[in-house]
């Protein structure tokens, strides 16, 4: 598959992923769903760092895990190069697993603290076959020093580190499969500030070593826009836009963007008084009932009639920028 | 010349654990004038909130106890001052809003019971007037059909309306020094922006001198006059906030800023990441706590704790280099 000349290596196409609501204990009936993913499209392109933005509980956790099927989705395809991975079952699908990997946020639940880190990182090459006795030690051991760990400290356990060394174990872990595609999963919210950036200066570094293709989930949006290429903008469950950083940081299209952006607070008080802030009213409404239209029409400050009745559709607005938005054409 | 609301000097917290003695806190002094906002920066661990909470009396003992330092409010110690005298001023002078709502509020009290107890106990207003009192502080902070809401449990609020919740319970005694600890660290941007442009009109309105600690440069830049940046249990940097961000002179601070990326511009280099972590607070190394993290450091720097002097009108650093030249003061 390719576009514009950029090779794809993941399509997503009407991904959607809702969860049940039921009621009863015994006989469960169903009377509800939440629409934590409600059919998003888009191609992330090889060896390209696509972000992931949005709010908490707008569906982008749950997209990145929908797409390695960690969560079968409800109904869209996910195409790895041109193979339809919402199809795949069993070990054909295990198969695929070996070229996509997570890194999870939270460095001090992912990791199993009974496990040594030579066993938590080694066990991907067990479970497929990769490795084992001393073959795995050794991969383990580069894999470690690969993160910027000392090899040696294989037999220890994740208490004995601190979050930002966690998160190379997590790190390291995802690469043992030398996999094409890692989702990160919001991998430096958990860490602080001055440890933040010593993780992403490791992803990018490994990014260039081994022309790994990332989605990189987030909602810190200068982070993002720091290591994006592209970045995708999410609201209850649908991309709302989609473009290259560049594009999306200076000339943003949708209101949401628009809103979100400028709520950011800027490091310097000189060019924070500069700004015009658009500050939004209310909260993101229930992703289980979803109000009737356009999804942000509940609090958006440019709302017209339309956006109550019809919802926008996602389209191209030229040279790669998506949006869905009544006003933009 | 502002009159001084609250001095401390020389503050000093210890945690007496199994495994030694954490000196939290290691003896900061800074003032407070009547009126300004003052931000208390650092990482987590580095004792920012401690310091604070040793102010109100609020740490548990055992294990901790503050150790050393005045506190004085209004010309009185808040650290020397009996526990009936403390309680006077806790919530009526001085009130305090928490980084996480969801358990800072009981969740089987309603939010007319949890405001008003205060309302009754310090200002002595009967039921009917507290309810009013409490309704209309509801509405300050912008809680829509605020008395229909008020008999509502904590769980009926988004993340967003609990933090104005809290807002109202610290206001509803109109105190003369708002501590907010990390309040928005919790919240998503676009509430992040809410409650900070709330925060600021209560201010301009009220007249109160507001603490605000976080991890955030960003929230810093827009918010605070002046700022401290506390590292390992010190105060390593003090200035306007101006200065702070346009002329930074701690390696520490400098470290923060740069590893921080800007939604309003691109940095195509890498971040410049503090390499390392902050010390263990049981066994603090000899001399200046950053020593082994600073890119600066000398001889000197590892055997005296530089001491926090003037270096500018306003502007105090503890460091023995000056970073604009990299030589010793």
């Amino acid at each position: 598959m390719s576009q514009n000349g950029k090779e794809v290596l993941v399509r997503v196409e009407g991904l959607k992923k809702h969860f049940p609501i039921t009621r009863g204990i015994v006989i469960q009936r169903q009377i509800g769903a939440v629409k934590a993913v409600d059919g998003v499209s888009f191609d992330v392109f090889k060896g390209e760092t696509l972000g992931l933005v949005g709010e908490s509980g707008c569906g982008k956790s749950t997209t990145g895990r929908t797409i390695l099927q960690l969560y079968r989705p409800t109904a869209g395809d996910v195409y790895f190069e041109d193979v339809n991975l919402a199809e795949l079952k069993g070990s054909p699908l295990r198969r695929m697993r070996r070229r996509m990997q997570m890194i999870f946020q939270d460095p001090y639940a992912s990791l199993n603290p009974r496990m040594t880190v030579g066993n938590i990182v080694g066990e991907p090459l067990e479970v497929h076959n990769v490795a084992t006795g001393k073959a795995r030690r050794e991969q383990v051991q580069e894999l470690l020093a690969l993160v910027g760990l000392n090899p040696y400290f294989v037999n220890r356990y994740p208490h004995e580190f601190s979050g930002g060394q966690r998160q190379r174990i997590g790190v390291a872990r995802a690469l043992a499969l030398q996999p094409d595609f890692i989702v990160c999963d919001e991998p430096i919210s958990a860490l602080d500030v001055s440890i933040q950036a010593q993780v992403v200066n490791l992803l990018e570094d490994l990014q260039e070593q081994f022309g790994l293709t990332y989605l990189f989930i987030a909602h810190d949006l200068s982070m993002v826009r720091h290591i994006s290429s592209r970045i995708a903008v999410m609201y209850l469950g649908k991309i709302v836009e989609l473009a290259g950083r560049a594009e999306l940081y200076a000339s943003p299209l949708h209101p949401y963007t628009q809103a979100l952006l400028s709520a950011v607070p800027i490091p310097d008080p000189m060019a924070d008084a500069k700004r015009q802030r658009i500050i939004l009213e209310g909260d993101v409404p229930n992703p289980s009932e979803p109000p009737k239209g356009c999804n942000f029409n509940t609090r958006c400050p440019k709302v017209v009639d339309l956006c109550y009745q019809q919802d926008p559709e996602f389209i191209d607005v030229g040279g790669g920028h998506y949006c869905a938005c009544h006003l933009v054409k | 010349m502002a009159t001084t609301m609250l001095e401390v000097k020389g503050l000093e917290t210890r945690f007496f654990t199994q495994d030694g003695v954490v000196k939290a806190v290691n003896g900061i002094s800074y003032k407070l004038d009547e009126g300004e906002t003052l931000a208390i920066v650092g990482e987590s661990g580095c004792g920012k909130s401690v310091g604070v909470m040793s102010l109100l009396r609020l740490i548990p003992e055992p294990p901790g106890k503050v150790t050393g330092g005045e506190a004085f409010f209004m010309g009185r110690d808040l650290l020397k001052m009996d526990k009936e005298s403390i309680r006077q001023v806790r919530g009526k002078e001085i009130a305090m809003i928490f980084q996480d709502p969801m358990t800072s509020l009981n969740p089987v009290l309603t939010i007319s019971r949890q405001i008003t107890e205060a309302l009754e106990l310090h200002l002595g207003m009967d039921k009917h007037q507290a309810q009013d009192r409490a309704i209309e502080l509801l509405e300050m902070v912008n809680i829509p059909n605020a008395a229909g809401r008020i008999n509502d449990y904590p769980h009926q609020f988004s993340g967003g309306m609990r933090q104005r919740v809290m807002i109202a319970m610290a206001l509803s005694c109109m105190p003369q020094v708002l501590i907010a600890d990390e309040p928005t660290t919790a919240l998503d941007v676009t509430i992040q922006a809410q409650i900070v442009e709330l925060v600021k009109r209560l201010r301009d309105e009220l007249g109160m001198a507001i603490i605000w600690i976080t991890h955030d440069l960003g929230v810093v830049a827009g918010l605070a006059e002046r700022v401290l940046v506390m590292y390992a249990g010190m105060v390593i940097e003090e200035a306007a906030v101006h200065d702070l961000y346009g002329a930074p002179t701690h390696p520490y601070t400098l470290g923060l800023l740069g590893s921080l990326p800007r939604i309003d511009m691109l940095r195509d280099e890498r971040l410049t990441s503090i390499e390392g972590m902050p010390p263990d607070l049981i066994a603090l190394p000899e001399g200046c706590p950053f020593a082994s993290r600073c890119d600066y450091v000398i001889d000197r720097c590892l055997a005296d704790t530089p001491p926090l002097i003037s270096i500018a009108p306003g502007h105090k650093a503890a460091c023995w280099i000056d970073v604009s030249t990299g030589r010793e003061r």
